[in-house]
């Protein structure tokens, strides 16, 4: 089925998605967002829930609860009418230690750039960078926004083990990492920030949309903040757009 | 919802995964959680069903494992159903699906199965404990839920409410499926795939390899050829059955505790209604896929949800039901497994 430049896409008989295109490109997300956007407004009856990624979107439906091909062609149709993300966005400044056995493939990313290891943290820290997607593990933040003179493919023997608040980037994504799990991207430095707290309020720091700045912190900082986040406390702050 | 806690299920031993699942929880997807749950929804409702509660009260799910439990401070209602070896009170079989009452002191011991790889283990009046976010599913790796996030081990005491009383009760054993297929829907990358992977997908030589887990069944099987377009794709969303086609050319049935966004094209979907029939695939086993349409899968999906709505007036007196089935019975416990798959 085809919608103004937005395909539907089935995946099985509990889900289909919307795609806007092939690509990441910010346009293509800040459509994915408003459509978002809309259907949170829309509440569609046997909508069970929404997954934003960069260019498209994945609505997951109750079969049993509604006709999935009459769903399906109501969020078509709205799909057509978004075309930016008008809701408020947040701007998170997250500290973060880079390099050391904080970001233990910082050298090396410099080194194959022809760059300084300060000059690829300038440049790192100086984006400005919007959550396109939180997906694969619980509250793994992919951002939008890398300096293209940074985009790096990934490495060719993924690690088994990276920490939680790993900052990483990959190809042209960069990525906070929530919790502990194996990486083959390239590890730049690491935050105390806790992006994901099972018992906490909110759960997931970042919603989907969320602007996100990086503030390199002396990595003598480091145990206070990390304290300060086990105890239970935001060491992140946030600034409305 | 819950149990009282009026009596302990103490664990003496386990094997295999066991863990507490229950119907999942919805909500966190784009956050980057799935929903984990039972890996077969109608042998967890039909343990549920037999001890009176409702369909995805939480449970104890084996997979390919089981266990040794004692029952503390009072007797407590129980139920078993799914894929399970011999299942035995003190050393006397419980044949079936059926729940029974495990006296104070006593100990009940589960076998793992020689067909099927999930069972499950009901509470009437269910499993005391808090939700994570709405359920008591243990998400392995989030390390949520179950207890404390973890799965169940020996040494663990499980909050549950003493026998509320009533008759023990039985469900007829289902007839075995066989080697059926696999029912799924084309897409969303169909078009990654060349004619002659989708012969070679469609094929007979298919089997689950043992990377086979809660998170994902690897197929293993001669490699299936992409198409021009190359095994990458820009990330998007996933959902129980997405079928992943990496560069391997090896397919991987995502399950419950799948990451949510994915990488690699997603050729077809095991449709939901048989989406369990395959989590009991065990490795070694054969699985053979049949293309269905969106109209075909939905009839399955409302099928599934009415069969589980009519399990309550499938019940039946144990004493009328083991002298239906006492001929066919098998002491080796098997009988259960029949279980493991349906129509």
């Amino acid at each position: 089925m085809e919608g103004p430049d937005a395909r539907l896409l089935w995946c099985g008989d509990t889900a289909f998605t919307i795609t806007f295109g092939d690509s990441i490109d910010d346009a293509l997300t800040s459509r994915v967002l408003a459509l978002d956007g809309l259907l949170k407004e829309v509440a569609l009856p046997g909508l069970v829930e929404v997954v934003p990624t960069y260019r498209s979107l994945t609505v997951h439906l109750d079969p049993i609860a509604v006709d999935p091909a009459r769903l399906a062609a109501d969020v078509l149709a709205l799909a057509g009418w978004c075309t930016t993300a008008s809701r408020p966005t947040r701007i998170w400044r997250i500290p973060v230690v880079y390099g050391g056995a904080f970001g233990v493939d910082l050298d090396a990313v410099a080194q194959r750039h022809g760059l300084t290891p300060e000059a690829v943290i300038a440049c790192h820290a100086s984006g400005d960078y919007r959550v396109a997607m939180l997906g694969f593990l619980p509250g793994y933040a992919y951002l939008s926004g890398l300096d293209p003179r940074l985009a790096l493919p990934r490495r060719e023997n993924p690690r088994s083990a990276t920490p939680a608040g790993t900052i990483s980037i990959g190809g042209a994504q960069a990525l906070v990492a929530s919790i502990a799990a194996p990486s083959g991207w390239h590890l730049l430095g690491r935050t105390p920030v806790r992006t994901f707290r099972p018992e906490g309020d909110p759960i997931f720091l970042f919603e989907p949309g969320d602007r996100v700045r990086f503030v390199p912190i002396d990595p003598d900082r480091w145990d206070d903040l990390d304290r300060a986040e086990e105890a239970g406390d935001c060491v992140a702050e946030s600034i409305s757009a | 919802m819950s149990g009282t806690g009026a009596c302990a299920l103490v664990v003496l031993r386990c094997h295999g995964l066991a863990s507490l699942q229950d119907g999942g929880r919805r909500g966190y997807q784009r956050y980057g959680l799935s929903p984990s749950g039972a890996m077969d929804p109608l042998a967890m409702a039909m343990a549920n069903t037999l001890v009176g509660n409702k369909a995805d009260e939480t449970v104890i799910e084996f997979g390919l494992g089981g266990g040794e439990f004692r029952v503390e401070d009072g007797d407590v209602r129980l139920a078993v159903a799914g894929a399970m070896g011999m299942v035995a009170c003190d050393g006397s079989p419980v044949i079936g699906a059926r729940s029974f009452v495990l006296a104070k002191g006593r100990c009940l011991t589960i076998a793992p199965p020689h067909r099927g790889v999930f069972g499950y283990l009901a509470v009437a009046g269910g499993i005391g404990g808090a939700s994570v976010l709405g359920s008591r599913a243990l998400h392995l790796r989030a390390g949520i839920g179950g207890i404390d996030g973890r799965p169940l081990r020996p040494g663990d005491r499980l909050d549950v409410p003493a026998d509320p009383g009533g008759i023990d009760r039985a469900m007829p054993a289902r007839p075995h499926d066989g080697h059926r297929a696999i029912r799924i829907m084309l897409g969303p990358q169909d078009d990654h795939v060349s004619p002659e992977g989708w012969a070679v997908f469609l094929g007979e030589g298919l089997t689950v390899s043992h990377q086979a887990d809660r998170m994902g069944y690897r197929l293993d099987g001669p490699p299936i050829a992409h198409g021009g377009k190359g095994y990458n794709i820009v990330s998007d969303g996933t959902v129980a059955g997405s079928i992943q086609l990496p560069g391997n050319g090896h397919p991987i049935v995502l399950m419950a505790d799948r990451q949510t966004t994915g990488g690699y094209p997603k050729i077809a979907t095991v449709v939901s209604a048989d989406l369990r029939r395959l989590a009991q695939r065990r490795p070694g086993d054969a699985v053979r896929f049949a293309i269905v349409d969106l109209a075909q899968a939905t009839a399955a999906a409302r099928a599934r949800s009415r069969e589980i709505a009519a399990l309550p007036g499938s019940l039946r007196d144990v004493a009328v039901a083991e002298a239906e089935c006492l001929g066919a019975a098998n002491l080796a416990g098997d009988a259960v497994d029949a279980l493991a798959s349906t129509p």
